[in-house]
Protein backbone atom coordinates (compact mmCIF):
# COMPACT_ATOMS: atom_id res chain seq x y z
CA UNK A 1 0.00 0.00 0.00
CA UNK A 2 3.02 2.32 0.75
CA UNK A 3 3.78 2.04 -2.71
CA UNK A 4 0.67 1.34 -4.13
CA UNK A 5 -1.46 4.61 -3.17
CA UNK A 6 1.42 7.19 -4.24
CA UNK A 7 1.40 5.63 -7.68
CA UNK A 8 -1.61 5.75 -8.19
CA UNK A 9 -2.41 9.60 -7.24
CA UNK A 10 1.06 9.95 -9.52
CA UNK A 11 -1.09 8.11 -12.11
CA UNK A 12 -3.92 10.32 -11.64
CA UNK A 13 -2.87 13.19 -11.01
CA UNK A 14 -0.90 13.15 -14.08
CA UNK A 15 -3.34 11.55 -16.30
CA UNK A 16 -6.37 14.17 -15.60
CA UNK A 17 -3.14 17.64 -15.49
CA UNK A 18 -2.12 16.46 -19.26
CA UNK A 19 -6.16 15.51 -20.04
CA UNK A 20 -7.40 18.74 -18.71
CA UNK A 21 -5.19 20.74 -21.00
CA UNK A 22 -6.95 19.94 -24.07
CA UNK A 23 -10.72 19.68 -22.36
CA UNK A 24 -11.88 23.04 -21.62
CA UNK A 25 -14.81 22.21 -19.83
CA UNK A 26 -15.80 24.27 -16.34
CA UNK A 27 -15.35 21.06 -14.49
CA UNK A 28 -11.99 20.11 -15.60
CA UNK A 29 -10.76 24.20 -15.34
CA UNK A 30 -12.21 24.29 -11.58
CA UNK A 31 -10.22 20.74 -10.53
CA UNK A 32 -7.13 22.51 -12.05
CA UNK A 33 -8.06 25.84 -10.47
CA UNK A 34 -8.04 23.53 -6.77
CA UNK A 35 -4.78 21.73 -7.60
CA UNK A 36 -2.69 24.71 -8.59
CA UNK A 37 -4.09 25.66 -4.78
CA UNK A 38 -2.87 22.82 -3.30
CA UNK A 39 0.54 23.09 -5.60
CA UNK A 40 1.19 26.53 -3.65
CA UNK A 41 0.34 24.89 -0.14
CA UNK A 42 2.93 21.85 -1.14
CA UNK A 43 5.50 24.29 -2.69
CA UNK A 44 4.88 26.66 0.68
CA UNK A 45 5.78 23.19 2.67
CA UNK A 46 8.71 22.72 0.31
CA UNK A 47 10.50 25.85 1.59
CA UNK A 48 10.04 24.48 5.65
CA UNK A 49 11.62 21.31 4.30
CA UNK A 50 14.71 23.04 2.44
CA UNK A 51 15.13 25.00 6.06
CA UNK A 52 15.12 21.86 7.50
CA UNK A 53 17.64 20.19 5.64
CA UNK A 54 19.83 23.59 5.88
CA UNK A 55 19.84 23.73 9.66
CA UNK A 56 20.29 20.06 9.69
CA UNK A 57 23.51 20.15 7.45
CA UNK A 58 24.82 22.94 9.39
CA UNK A 59 24.00 21.69 13.14
CA UNK A 60 25.27 18.74 12.23
CA UNK A 61 28.45 20.04 11.02
CA UNK A 62 29.20 21.95 14.12
CA UNK A 63 28.32 18.94 16.21
CA UNK A 64 31.07 17.10 14.85
CA UNK A 65 33.74 20.00 14.17
CA UNK A 66 34.00 19.44 10.93
CA UNK A 67 36.50 21.41 8.40
CA UNK A 68 35.62 25.18 8.39
CA UNK A 69 32.51 24.91 10.94
CA UNK A 70 33.00 28.06 11.92
CA UNK A 71 30.96 29.23 9.20
CA UNK A 72 28.58 26.64 9.67
CA UNK A 73 27.21 28.78 12.95
CA UNK A 74 27.81 32.07 10.83
CA UNK A 75 25.36 31.03 8.95
CA UNK A 76 22.75 29.87 11.16
CA UNK A 77 23.34 32.95 13.68
CA UNK A 78 22.48 34.82 10.41
CA UNK A 79 19.11 32.74 9.51
CA UNK A 80 18.26 32.59 13.69
CA UNK A 81 18.98 36.71 13.18
CA UNK A 82 16.79 37.26 10.32
CA UNK A 83 13.92 34.89 10.62
CA UNK A 84 13.40 36.92 14.45
CA UNK A 85 13.54 40.34 13.12
CA UNK A 86 11.65 39.56 10.14
CA UNK A 87 9.04 37.78 12.20
CA UNK A 88 9.08 39.36 15.23
CA UNK A 89 9.37 42.97 13.96
CA UNK A 90 8.15 42.96 10.83
CA UNK A 91 9.96 43.45 7.07
CA UNK A 92 8.17 46.18 5.09
CA UNK A 93 10.05 49.00 4.43
CA UNK A 94 11.80 50.56 6.95
CA UNK A 95 12.13 47.41 9.50
CA UNK A 96 15.44 45.99 11.07
CA UNK A 97 15.34 43.10 8.51
CA UNK A 98 14.67 45.31 5.63
CA UNK A 99 18.10 47.30 6.78
CA UNK A 100 20.04 43.68 7.25
CA UNK A 101 18.82 43.26 3.67
CA UNK A 102 19.66 46.21 2.51
CA UNK A 103 23.12 46.68 4.17
CA UNK A 104 24.45 43.71 4.21
CA UNK A 105 22.56 40.77 1.87
CA UNK A 106 22.66 43.39 -0.62
CA UNK A 107 26.76 44.16 -0.98
CA UNK A 108 27.61 41.20 0.66
CA UNK A 109 25.42 38.93 -2.35
CA UNK A 110 26.64 41.69 -5.36
CA UNK A 111 30.75 41.51 -4.11
CA UNK A 112 30.29 37.40 -4.41
CA UNK A 113 29.54 38.07 -8.25
CA UNK A 114 31.69 40.98 -8.82
CA UNK A 115 34.80 38.41 -7.97
CA UNK A 116 33.36 36.87 -10.88
CA UNK A 117 34.76 39.43 -13.57
CA UNK A 118 38.16 38.74 -12.00
CA UNK A 119 38.61 35.12 -12.01
CA UNK A 120 36.81 34.85 -15.55
CA UNK A 121 39.63 37.13 -16.73
CA UNK A 122 42.06 34.95 -15.18
CA UNK A 123 40.64 32.37 -16.82
CA UNK A 124 40.01 33.44 -20.40
CA UNK A 125 44.06 34.57 -19.97
CA UNK A 126 45.18 30.82 -19.32
CA UNK A 127 42.79 28.35 -20.94
CA UNK A 128 41.25 30.09 -23.73
CA UNK A 129 43.43 29.06 -26.46
CA UNK A 130 42.67 28.09 -30.27
CA UNK A 131 44.38 24.93 -29.91
CA UNK A 132 41.91 23.22 -32.77
CA UNK A 133 39.92 24.35 -35.15
CA UNK A 134 36.74 23.86 -33.59
CA UNK A 135 38.23 26.05 -30.46
CA UNK A 136 39.71 28.89 -32.92
CA UNK A 137 35.92 29.28 -34.23
CA UNK A 138 34.78 29.58 -30.97
CA UNK A 139 37.01 32.02 -29.90
CA UNK A 140 36.89 34.03 -32.97
CA UNK A 141 32.86 34.24 -32.23
CA UNK A 142 33.17 35.15 -29.02
CA UNK A 143 35.56 37.62 -29.68
CA UNK A 144 32.98 39.18 -32.05
CA UNK A 145 30.17 39.02 -29.73
CA UNK A 146 31.62 40.40 -27.01
CA UNK A 147 33.19 43.38 -29.41
CA UNK A 148 29.36 43.63 -30.84
CA UNK A 149 28.36 43.97 -27.26
CA UNK A 150 29.92 46.56 -26.52
CA UNK A 151 31.05 48.07 -29.41
CA UNK A 152 32.52 51.44 -28.28
CA UNK A 153 35.80 49.69 -27.54
CA UNK A 154 36.51 49.74 -31.63
CA UNK A 155 36.29 53.50 -31.24
CA UNK A 156 38.90 53.55 -27.93
CA UNK A 157 40.82 50.90 -30.53
CA UNK A 158 40.32 52.37 -33.63
CA UNK A 159 40.31 56.11 -32.94
CA UNK A 160 37.36 58.13 -34.37
CA UNK A 161 38.43 56.72 -38.17
CA UNK A 162 36.58 55.61 -40.74
CA UNK A 163 37.43 51.78 -40.31
CA UNK A 164 36.42 52.72 -36.61
CA UNK A 165 33.00 54.36 -37.38
CA UNK A 166 32.51 51.28 -39.59
CA UNK A 167 33.23 48.56 -37.18
CA UNK A 168 31.64 50.20 -34.13
CA UNK A 169 28.26 50.31 -36.99
CA UNK A 170 28.93 46.58 -38.13
CA UNK A 171 29.83 44.73 -35.16
CA UNK A 172 26.49 44.93 -33.07
CA UNK A 173 24.97 43.44 -36.93
CA UNK A 174 27.76 40.84 -37.23
CA UNK A 175 27.33 39.70 -33.51
CA UNK A 176 23.36 40.24 -33.51
CA UNK A 177 23.82 37.51 -36.88
CA UNK A 178 25.75 35.11 -34.62
CA UNK A 179 23.29 35.23 -31.90
CA UNK A 180 20.35 34.65 -34.41
CA UNK A 181 21.79 31.76 -36.52
CA UNK A 182 24.34 29.51 -35.69
CA UNK A 183 23.62 29.80 -32.27
CA UNK A 184 19.71 29.43 -31.85
CA UNK A 185 20.54 26.64 -34.43
CA UNK A 186 22.49 24.72 -31.73
CA UNK A 187 20.02 26.16 -29.08
CA UNK A 188 17.19 24.97 -31.00
CA UNK A 189 18.48 21.16 -31.31
CA UNK A 190 19.52 20.95 -27.26
CA UNK A 191 15.53 22.19 -26.35
CA UNK A 192 14.08 19.80 -28.71
CA UNK A 193 16.57 17.28 -27.15
CA UNK A 194 15.90 18.51 -23.44
CA UNK A 195 11.67 18.33 -24.07
CA UNK A 196 11.48 15.01 -25.77
CA UNK A 197 13.74 14.02 -22.59
CA UNK A 198 11.40 15.59 -20.34
CA UNK A 199 8.27 14.36 -21.72
CA UNK A 200 9.83 10.89 -21.72
CA UNK A 201 10.37 11.06 -18.09
CA UNK A 202 7.02 12.17 -17.19
CA UNK A 203 5.33 9.73 -19.10
CA UNK A 204 7.97 7.08 -16.85
CA UNK A 205 6.87 9.28 -13.34
CA UNK A 206 3.11 9.10 -14.67
CA UNK A 207 3.19 4.86 -15.51
CA UNK A 208 4.97 4.38 -12.66
CA UNK A 209 8.01 2.74 -14.09
CA UNK A 210 10.88 5.88 -12.71
CA UNK A 211 9.85 6.00 -8.89
CA UNK A 212 13.30 7.88 -7.44
CA UNK A 213 10.67 10.70 -6.81
CA UNK A 214 9.15 8.32 -4.00
CA UNK A 215 12.41 7.93 -1.83
CA UNK A 216 13.97 5.31 -0.81
CA UNK A 217 17.19 5.36 -3.22
CA UNK A 218 15.20 3.43 -5.79
CA UNK A 219 15.42 4.17 -9.11
CA UNK A 220 13.43 2.97 -12.46
CA UNK A 221 12.78 -0.52 -12.82
CA UNK B 1 62.84 31.87 -19.48
CA UNK B 2 62.05 33.97 -22.49
CA UNK B 3 59.63 36.75 -22.42
CA UNK B 4 56.70 35.14 -23.94
CA UNK B 5 57.40 32.29 -21.02
CA UNK B 6 57.26 34.87 -18.69
CA UNK B 7 53.84 36.42 -19.70
CA UNK B 8 52.04 33.22 -19.91
CA UNK B 9 53.32 32.57 -16.33
CA UNK B 10 51.55 36.68 -15.47
CA UNK B 11 50.89 36.33 -11.76
CA UNK B 12 46.75 36.16 -11.76
CA UNK B 13 47.13 39.33 -9.38
CA UNK B 14 48.24 41.98 -12.40
CA UNK B 15 44.92 40.46 -14.06
CA UNK B 16 43.02 41.37 -11.00
CA UNK B 17 44.60 44.80 -11.20
CA UNK B 18 43.88 45.60 -14.70
CA UNK B 19 40.53 44.64 -14.02
CA UNK B 20 39.84 46.33 -11.11
CA UNK B 21 41.46 49.66 -12.80
CA UNK B 22 39.05 48.95 -15.74
CA UNK B 23 36.55 48.78 -14.01
CA UNK B 24 36.56 51.69 -11.55
CA UNK B 25 38.84 54.57 -13.95
CA UNK B 26 35.81 54.75 -16.22
CA UNK B 27 33.08 55.48 -13.31
CA UNK B 28 35.22 57.69 -11.10
CA UNK B 29 35.99 59.92 -14.60
CA UNK B 30 32.41 59.31 -15.43
CA UNK B 31 33.66 58.12 -18.82
CA UNK B 32 30.68 58.28 -21.66
CA UNK B 33 31.31 55.90 -24.69
CA UNK B 34 28.76 56.46 -27.98
CA UNK B 35 26.54 53.41 -27.89
CA UNK B 36 25.88 53.06 -31.40
CA UNK B 37 22.28 51.62 -33.10
CA UNK B 38 19.81 50.05 -30.34
CA UNK B 39 19.50 45.94 -30.94
CA UNK B 40 16.46 45.36 -32.71
CA UNK B 41 15.03 42.93 -29.53
CA UNK B 42 15.21 46.02 -27.18
CA UNK B 43 13.49 48.04 -30.05
CA UNK B 44 10.74 45.56 -29.85
CA UNK B 45 9.68 46.01 -26.34
CA UNK B 46 10.01 49.50 -26.38
CA UNK B 47 8.03 49.83 -28.76
CA UNK B 48 5.14 47.13 -27.90
CA UNK B 49 5.15 49.74 -24.91
CA UNK B 50 4.69 52.55 -27.11
CA UNK B 51 1.93 51.28 -28.74
CA UNK B 52 -0.40 50.29 -25.82
CA UNK B 53 -3.16 52.90 -24.55
CA UNK B 54 -3.12 54.93 -21.79
CA UNK B 55 -4.69 52.74 -18.64
CA UNK B 56 -3.24 49.25 -20.05
CA UNK B 57 -1.86 47.20 -17.48
CA UNK B 58 1.70 45.55 -17.71
CA UNK B 59 2.96 43.77 -15.22
CA UNK B 60 6.66 43.00 -14.50
CA UNK B 61 7.91 39.94 -12.43
CA UNK B 62 11.22 41.09 -10.45
CA UNK B 63 12.70 37.46 -10.62
CA UNK B 64 16.19 38.60 -9.80
CA UNK B 65 18.15 39.00 -6.49
CA UNK B 66 20.92 41.20 -5.63
CA UNK B 67 24.15 39.63 -7.41
CA UNK B 68 22.15 40.24 -10.92
CA UNK B 69 21.04 43.98 -9.99
CA UNK B 70 23.92 45.77 -11.93
CA UNK B 71 22.69 43.90 -14.88
CA UNK B 72 18.64 43.97 -14.29
CA UNK B 73 17.82 46.97 -12.21
CA UNK B 74 18.71 49.30 -14.67
CA UNK B 75 16.21 47.52 -16.75
CA UNK B 76 13.49 47.49 -14.92
CA UNK B 77 14.06 50.88 -14.19
CA UNK B 78 13.84 51.93 -17.81
CA UNK B 79 10.62 49.86 -18.54
CA UNK B 80 8.94 50.85 -15.32
CA UNK B 81 9.55 54.81 -16.07
CA UNK B 82 8.49 54.37 -19.59
CA UNK B 83 5.30 53.14 -19.02
CA UNK B 84 4.41 55.42 -16.05
CA UNK B 85 5.24 57.93 -18.04
CA UNK B 86 2.43 56.49 -20.43
CA UNK B 87 0.50 56.90 -17.76
CA UNK B 88 0.01 52.66 -18.21
CA UNK B 89 -1.00 50.73 -14.77
CA UNK B 90 2.14 48.52 -13.41
CA UNK B 91 1.85 45.64 -11.33
CA UNK B 92 4.87 43.88 -10.03
CA UNK B 93 5.41 40.21 -8.59
CA UNK B 94 7.92 38.18 -7.94
CA UNK B 95 8.96 34.43 -7.48
CA UNK B 96 12.46 34.65 -6.29
CA UNK B 97 12.05 35.42 -2.40
CA UNK B 98 14.78 38.41 -2.48
CA UNK B 99 12.91 40.06 -5.22
CA UNK B 100 10.16 41.63 -3.47
CA UNK B 101 12.49 44.10 -1.82
CA UNK B 102 14.14 44.91 -4.62
CA UNK B 103 11.02 45.20 -6.56
CA UNK B 104 9.20 47.84 -3.98
CA UNK B 105 12.52 49.91 -3.97
CA UNK B 106 12.37 50.12 -7.82
CA UNK B 107 8.71 50.94 -7.70
CA UNK B 108 8.40 53.28 -5.14
CA UNK B 109 11.44 55.17 -6.73
CA UNK B 110 10.49 55.38 -10.46
CA UNK B 111 7.08 56.03 -9.12
CA UNK B 112 8.30 58.86 -6.82
CA UNK B 113 10.03 59.96 -10.03
CA UNK B 114 7.19 60.25 -12.37
CA UNK B 115 4.73 61.58 -9.88
CA UNK B 116 2.97 58.21 -10.15
CA UNK B 117 0.62 57.26 -6.73
CA UNK B 118 0.93 54.29 -5.01
CA UNK B 119 -1.89 51.58 -5.20
CA UNK B 120 -3.23 53.99 -8.18
CA UNK B 121 -1.37 53.97 -11.33
CA UNK B 122 1.46 51.22 -9.79
CA UNK B 123 1.44 48.22 -6.92
CA UNK B 124 3.50 45.22 -5.73
CA UNK B 125 2.24 42.32 -5.01
CA UNK B 126 4.79 40.93 -3.59
CA UNK B 127 6.42 37.17 -3.50
CA UNK B 128 4.58 33.94 -3.23
CA UNK B 129 6.59 30.46 -3.59
CA UNK B 130 5.66 28.09 -6.07
CA UNK B 131 7.17 29.39 -9.39
CA UNK B 132 5.41 27.40 -11.99
CA UNK B 133 2.23 26.83 -9.70
CA UNK B 134 2.25 30.57 -8.85
CA UNK B 135 2.36 31.67 -12.80
CA UNK B 136 -0.09 29.27 -13.53
CA UNK B 137 -2.85 30.61 -10.66
CA UNK B 138 -2.73 33.83 -12.13
CA UNK B 139 -3.87 32.54 -14.89
CA UNK B 140 -7.21 31.65 -12.87
CA UNK B 141 -7.33 34.19 -10.62
CA UNK B 142 -4.49 37.13 -9.84
CA UNK B 143 -6.70 37.85 -6.23
CA UNK B 144 -6.92 34.71 -5.43
CA UNK B 145 -3.27 33.98 -5.71
CA UNK B 146 -2.98 37.58 -4.98
CA UNK B 147 -5.66 38.33 -1.95
CA UNK B 148 -3.44 41.38 -0.54
CA UNK B 149 0.23 43.37 -1.69
CA UNK B 150 3.37 43.00 -0.27
CA UNK B 151 1.99 45.65 2.19
CA UNK B 152 -0.94 44.11 3.47
CA UNK B 153 -3.25 45.95 1.50
CA UNK B 154 -6.87 43.87 0.05
CA UNK B 155 -6.10 43.57 -3.62
CA UNK B 156 -9.73 43.92 -4.98
CA UNK B 157 -9.72 47.24 -3.29
CA UNK B 158 -7.10 49.22 -5.04
CA UNK B 159 -8.13 51.69 -8.28
CA UNK B 160 -4.87 50.56 -9.78
CA UNK B 161 -6.13 46.54 -9.92
CA UNK B 162 -9.54 47.66 -11.09
CA UNK B 163 -10.63 45.06 -13.87
CA UNK B 164 -7.48 43.12 -13.56
CA UNK B 165 -7.83 39.45 -12.51
CA UNK B 166 -6.37 37.10 -14.76
CA UNK B 167 -3.84 37.53 -17.95
CA UNK B 168 -6.45 38.43 -20.00
CA UNK B 169 -6.74 41.52 -18.46
CA UNK B 170 -2.61 42.06 -18.73
CA UNK B 171 -1.43 43.92 -22.04
CA UNK B 172 2.95 43.30 -21.71
CA UNK B 173 4.25 40.84 -18.89
CA UNK B 174 7.89 41.14 -18.43
CA UNK B 175 9.89 38.66 -16.69
CA UNK B 176 12.88 40.27 -15.55
CA UNK B 177 15.39 37.33 -13.98
CA UNK B 178 18.88 36.05 -14.16
CA UNK B 179 17.67 32.17 -13.75
CA UNK B 180 15.16 29.62 -15.29
CA UNK B 181 12.19 31.68 -14.98
CA UNK B 182 11.78 32.85 -17.90
CA UNK B 183 11.13 29.64 -19.70
CA UNK B 184 8.35 28.85 -17.16
CA UNK B 185 6.95 32.44 -17.62
CA UNK B 186 6.95 31.51 -21.59
CA UNK B 187 5.70 27.85 -21.21
CA UNK B 188 2.82 28.46 -18.55
CA UNK B 189 1.52 32.19 -19.15
CA UNK B 190 2.75 32.55 -22.42
CA UNK B 191 1.62 29.02 -24.06
CA UNK B 192 -1.85 28.00 -21.76
CA UNK B 193 -2.86 31.74 -21.45
CA UNK B 194 -1.74 33.48 -24.18
CA UNK B 195 -0.01 36.32 -22.80
CA UNK B 196 2.16 38.69 -24.44
CA UNK B 197 6.25 38.23 -22.73
CA UNK B 198 8.75 39.89 -23.00
CA UNK B 199 12.18 39.31 -21.09
CA UNK B 200 14.53 41.47 -19.19
CA UNK B 201 17.87 39.19 -18.93
CA UNK B 202 21.67 38.90 -17.80
CA UNK B 203 23.78 39.09 -21.10
CA UNK B 204 24.86 35.66 -20.02
CA UNK B 205 21.40 34.24 -21.01
CA UNK B 206 20.59 35.42 -24.06
CA UNK B 207 21.77 32.67 -25.87
CA UNK B 208 19.15 30.54 -24.19
CA UNK B 209 16.10 33.38 -24.67
CA UNK B 210 16.80 33.67 -28.34
CA UNK B 211 14.90 30.95 -29.70
CA UNK B 212 11.72 31.94 -28.08
CA UNK B 213 12.49 35.63 -29.74
CA UNK B 214 12.59 33.84 -33.39
CA UNK B 215 9.47 31.61 -32.62
CA UNK B 216 7.29 35.06 -31.62
CA UNK B 217 7.11 33.54 -27.95
CA UNK B 218 8.52 36.48 -26.49
CA UNK B 219 7.96 40.32 -27.86
CA UNK B 220 11.28 40.93 -27.30
CA UNK B 221 14.25 40.79 -24.86
CA UNK B 222 16.49 43.47 -23.07
CA UNK B 223 19.50 41.53 -23.21
CA UNK B 224 22.21 42.43 -20.08
CA UNK B 225 23.48 46.15 -19.36
CA UNK B 226 23.92 47.31 -22.52
CA UNK B 227 19.93 46.54 -23.07
CA UNK B 228 19.54 48.64 -20.47
CA UNK B 229 21.53 51.36 -21.81
CA UNK B 230 19.59 51.18 -24.83
CA UNK B 231 16.39 51.46 -23.33
CA UNK B 232 17.73 54.63 -21.67
CA UNK B 233 18.68 55.90 -24.89
CA UNK B 234 15.79 55.29 -26.67
CA UNK B 235 13.65 57.36 -23.65
CA UNK B 236 16.02 59.49 -23.92
CA UNK B 237 17.17 59.87 -20.28
CA UNK B 238 20.73 59.90 -19.41
CA UNK B 239 22.81 61.32 -15.77
CA UNK B 240 21.45 59.42 -12.78
CA UNK B 241 18.49 58.42 -14.19
CA UNK B 242 20.50 56.60 -16.43
CA UNK B 243 22.64 53.64 -14.69
CA UNK B 244 22.97 51.15 -17.69
CA UNK B 245 24.82 53.92 -19.67
CA UNK B 246 26.93 54.77 -16.66
CA UNK B 247 27.26 51.41 -16.11
CA UNK B 248 28.24 50.30 -19.78
CA UNK B 249 31.55 52.60 -20.02
CA UNK B 250 33.57 50.63 -17.27
CA UNK B 251 31.75 47.21 -18.41
CA UNK B 252 32.91 48.60 -22.56
CA UNK B 253 36.80 49.19 -21.00
CA UNK B 254 36.65 45.65 -19.12
CA UNK B 255 35.86 43.69 -21.88
CA UNK B 256 38.26 45.53 -24.16
CA UNK B 257 40.93 44.47 -21.56
CA UNK B 258 39.19 40.59 -21.35
CA UNK B 259 39.53 40.30 -25.39
CA UNK B 260 43.19 41.98 -25.00
CA UNK B 261 43.83 39.28 -22.20
CA UNK B 262 42.97 36.31 -24.83
CA UNK B 263 44.89 37.76 -27.68
CA UNK B 264 48.10 38.35 -25.82
CA UNK B 265 47.63 34.89 -23.98
CA UNK B 266 47.22 32.87 -27.51
CA UNK B 267 50.27 35.02 -28.71
CA UNK B 268 52.45 34.01 -26.21
CA UNK B 269 51.41 30.60 -25.82
CA UNK B 270 52.00 29.70 -29.97
CA UNK B 271 55.08 31.88 -29.57
CA UNK B 272 56.83 29.71 -26.58
CA UNK B 273 55.31 26.12 -27.86
CA UNK B 274 57.20 27.16 -31.43
CA UNK B 275 60.25 28.18 -29.47
CA UNK B 276 60.05 24.66 -27.45
CA UNK B 277 59.62 22.63 -30.56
Amino acid sequence: MRLQVPLLITFLGGVFMAVQFFVPHELGQTAFAELLNWGRIVAAFALVLGIQSLLRTHIEKIRRQREDWHYSAVAIAAFVLMVVIGIGFGHGEGSGFDWLFRHVQVPLDATMFALLAFFIASAAFRTFRARSTEATLLLVAAIIVMLGRVPSTLLVIFGDTGAGQWLHATMPDVSEWIMNFPTVAGKRGILFGVALGSIATALRIILGIERSHLGGGGGGE
Amino acid sequence: MNFWDRLLALDRRYVFIGIALAVTIPIITALTLPLGEPAPPTVAVYEFIEGLEPGDVVMVAIDYSPSSMPELHPQAIALVRHALQKDLRVISVTLNPQGTALARDLMARVGAEVGAEDGVDYVHLGFKPGGSQVILGMGESIRQVYPTTADGRPTGTLPVMEGVNTYADIALLVDFAAGNLPFAWIAYAGERYNQDLAAGITAVMATDLYPYLQSGQLVGVINGLKGAAEYEVLLGVEGLQAPGMLGMSAQSIAHLLIIFLVIFGNIAYFASSRRRR
